[in-house]
């Protein structure tokens, strides 16, 4: 076959070579848009966030006295339904976020309950900060404004969401500390603590 | 011979009524009357109140009472979760019952800038209530100039 030929073939390929490119294509295709999907969602479940001892350890074990892990109802929220954005995009960042948690697992920085105590005030601020960023996008992926009754509420909670809706406060301003133990509060509101205050 | 005839009845009888006296006053376990072979019967969980409004001081000096549930309410060296909200710097912006001053105090009277360590743990005065009927009928009333 001479080299004039070859061209001449790639000028137009035969109806066959297309459709089965294509078809190899989209199967392929939906292959690995599969397989991607498959394996993210598998970095999204607890069993997966709990097979690090600092996940199982620590924020675990508090979550599992707290009503999001029993409750009345029986509904459960389990890690990344709290801490893993729902939308796709979302998502996408937050994983790729995540690489800097695997290089700090790598590094052994919060490998003992110490380390981790030490770290807790600058680790549970990051999290208050991206909520408050997002208006608490994923609390409100199950607690809607819209769908609460806010008479069928208790009275303290009437009080504080009434206000809370008019003055475009979001769930974690209030709602901290509810699914893990509150960090020391030393600097954050040396009120709530034993201890004199330096003045 | 007669004496130490009717010294012997006396012995007797105070005997046969000792033994009476004993048996009435048999003593019952707490679980009642079930074999210790059987499960005893289930005690209903009282439900703690949640949410009222701030509960009258029955007597003078009386530590008030906790008008809603504290369930995960922790206190320990780290935080105070009763303070977060009845802290002074706490109280207003959460609307609770602020705390009292005199738990500013140390056991020698000094006050202190803040809460002082012989008063930090709240829930060794101050308790949630539940709606329970009282176990022993009691007429006890409360005092009427605190109210």
């Amino acid at each position: 076959m001479s080299i004039k030929s070859i061209i001449a073939k790639l000028r137009r390929p035969s109806t066959a070579t297309l459709g089965s490119l294509l078809v190899v294509g989209f199967v392929s295709g939906v292959i690995f848009w599969g397989g991607f999907n498959t394996a993210m969602e598998a970095t999204n479940t607890e069993t997966f966030c709990i097979s690090c001892h600092e996940m199982e350890d620590n924020v675990y074990q508090e979550y599992t006295e707290t009503v999001h892990y029993t409750n009345r109802t029986g509904v459960r929220a389990t890690c990344p339904d709290c801490h893993v954005p729902k939308p796709w995009i979302h998502k996408m960042v937050r994983k790729v976020q995540a690489s800097n948690e695997l290089f700090h697992k790598a590094l052994g920085s919060i490998d003992t309950a110490e380390k981790f105590e030490e770290k807790r005030l600058k680790l549970a601020q990051n999290v208050w900060r991206s909520m408050e960023k997002t208006d608490s996008r994923e609390c409100r992926n199950c607690h809607n404004y819209e769908s609460m009754d806010f008479v069928e509420q208790q009275r303290r909670a009437v009080a504080n969401h009434s206000v809370g809706l008019e003055t475009g406060k979001t769930c974690i301003d209030c709602h901290k500390g509810i699914a893990h133990s509150l960090p020391a509060l030393y600097e954050v509101d040396p009120s709530a603590v034993v201890g004199n205050v330096e003045h | 011979m007669k004496k130490s005839v009717l010294a012997g009845l006396f012995l007797l009888s105070a005997a046969a009524l000792n033994s009476t006296t004993l048996a009435a006053a048999e003593v019952k376990s707490l679980r009642g009357s079930v074999a210790l072979d059987t499960p005893s019967d289930t005690v209903e969980v009282k439900k703690n109140i949640n949410d009222k409004a701030p509960i009258a001081r029955d007597y003078v000096q009386q530590p008030p009472l906790i008008p809603h549930k504290i369930k995960g309410y922790d206190i320990n060296l780290k935080f105070n979760k009763c303070l977060t909200c009845h802290s002074w710097s706490n109280y207003k912006k959460s609307g609770a019952t602020k705390i009292s001053q005199t738990h500013f105090e140390d056991r020698a009277g000094d006050a202190h800038s803040n809460v002082a360590a012989r008063r930090y743990f709240c829930t060794q005065c101050h308790v949630p209530q539940a709606d329970a009927k009282p176990l022993v009928q009691n007429e006890f009333e409360a005092v009427k100039t605190i109210n």
